[in-house]
């Protein structure tokens, strides 16, 4: 490693954020040239003397207290038991029925439903993560890597299985985003087909499933059990995709049991 | 959510990071009062958007509201500060980063190294404050200031070396 070298990857050295290997060139080189060591004792003088304590500045004793109350005030606000007391009610009741009628109104006059926005995103995930090589964080056929990989990442822990003696073998997790939030993306393969299966908690505790739906020309299957959403989108062909999601859900119930 | 559920956990999630939130905001604006009043709107922006809030590093979320909060009010409030102005400092930088100069700092030079770290521009004393005051990962720098992971690396390498380049022009100075 030459000096320009090292001068870039000081910091993420004193930083602790170089791979092992890295760590090693990097010490190599300070052991054997005096000016880069000066470089790194001149870094670590400055990152000393801003650890002083007179130069984090603590919040305020009453500061907690007075945003405490002001969020208070803004959650009674938010409160739905506010809103119907009183001389309220008079005014909210007919515009909250108006408002009930227009949003029942909307799926049939051609405004997307949740439904169908959410389809066109879990296809959308699907393609990306086909596009760009990004099928999984955590490339692996087995489950119990799989699983304990989504912990800390996630505010819940998806069940995970692995189908491969079925024919559907897992080849890794991924996190991504989907309704407004993290979700847990699971990735099996049949042949050269690439299953996606997105999970999250769901709201709803009773087993509800959909239809299957086409989108783009992919097959999308949903489903809700044991208190998650499952969303399958592939390009397998339906038959196929359809016995996938039979030895999933027959294999979630055996887990869950 | 229920509102009460809500709070209860806004509360949890929120208040342990109040030095973190004030620390950044005291930084940013440089002044007492203000870093009070970024610290309260950016808590009430925070509660508002709780809901989407699912991940699990609370404090990084709390600091990208603080953040956000306190550009837009410099960007109302100031003289554009918000990126390095010349090209020609950052490169001078560089070079003299390469300069090594045995820096020793002793206590009386702390309130020395404050008013360099004022001096700034917002870009870089921001870096330097999650890194090296905050201790956030490059992982979380990247996510509070919405940049990739080698912006992280680069910025504070140069923020770091403008920073010394500064420290050392005061300390000549000091009699």
């Amino acid at each position: 490693m030459d000096c320009s070298n090292a001068e870039t990857l000081l910091d993420a050295y004193v930083d602790g954020e170089l791979d092992p290997l890295r760590n090693l060139d990097i010490e190599e080189h300070l052991d054997g040239c005096a000016r880069c060591a000066q470089s790194y004792s001149d870094r670590q003088a400055i990152r000393g003397g801003l650890k002083t304590e007179s130069l984090y500045f603590k919040a305020p004793a009453d500061l907690g207290k007075r945003i405490l109350r002001s969020v208070r005030q803004a959650a009674k606000a938010e409160a739905p038991a506010g809103w119907f007391s009183g001389s309220w009610l008079k005014i909210a009741a007919p515009l909250a029925t108006a408002a009930l009628v227009i949003l029942m109104l909307v799926p049939y006059f051609g405004g997307p439903s949740s439904d169908q926005i959410l389809t066109q995103e879990v296809v959308a995930s699907h393609i990306r993560s086909l596009m760009v090589n990004h099928l999984a964080d955590v490339p692996s056929t087995d489950e119990h890597t799989v699983k304990p990989w989504f912990n800390g990442k996630l505010d819940f822990s998806p069940p995970v299985s692995d189908l491969a003696k079925q024919g559907f073998p897992l080849v890794g997790g991924r996190l991504d985003y989907l309704h407004n939030r993290p979700v847990a993306a699971l990735v099996y393969q049949r042949d050269k087909h690439v299953i996606n299966v997105f999970i999250w908690p769901s709201d709803n505790s009773a087993q509800t499933g959909g239809p299957v739906k086409t989108h783009q020309g992919y097959r999308v299957i949903r489903w809700t059990g044991s208190g998650m959403n499952f969303w399958v989108v592939s390009d397998l062909e339906q038959s196929q995709l359809a016995k996938f999601t039979d030895l999933l859900k027959s294999s979630l119930a055996a887990m869950a049991s | 959510m229920g509102g009460k559920e809500k709070l209860e956990r806004f509360e949890k999630a929120i208040l342990p990071h109040l030095d973190a939130a004030y620390n950044l905001a005291r930084w940013l604006t440089r002044n007492e009062h203000d870093a009070q009043d970024m610290v309260q709107e950016a808590s009430l922006r925070a509660f508002k958007f709780f809901d989407g809030f699912h991940g699990v590093d609370a404090r990084a979320w709390l600091l990208t509201t603080v953040r956000n909060t306190c550009y837009t009010w410099l960007a109302q409030n100031r003289r554009s500060q918000l990126t390095t102005s010349f090209d020609e400092e950052i490169h001078t930088v560089e070079k003299d980063a390469l300069n090594p100069s045995a820096l020793a700092l002793k206590s009386s030079d702390m309130e020395m190294l404050k008013v360099s770290l004022e001096e700034l521009p917002d870009d870089f004393r921001e870096v330097i404050v999650l890194r090296d005051l905050e201790e956030l990962s490059y992982k979380q720098i990247a996510e509070v200031i919405n940049a990739p992971l080698g912006t992280v690396m680069s910025r504070l390498a140069r923020a770091r070396g403008r920073l010394k380049q500064i420290l050392c022009s005061h300390l000549k100075e000091k009699p």
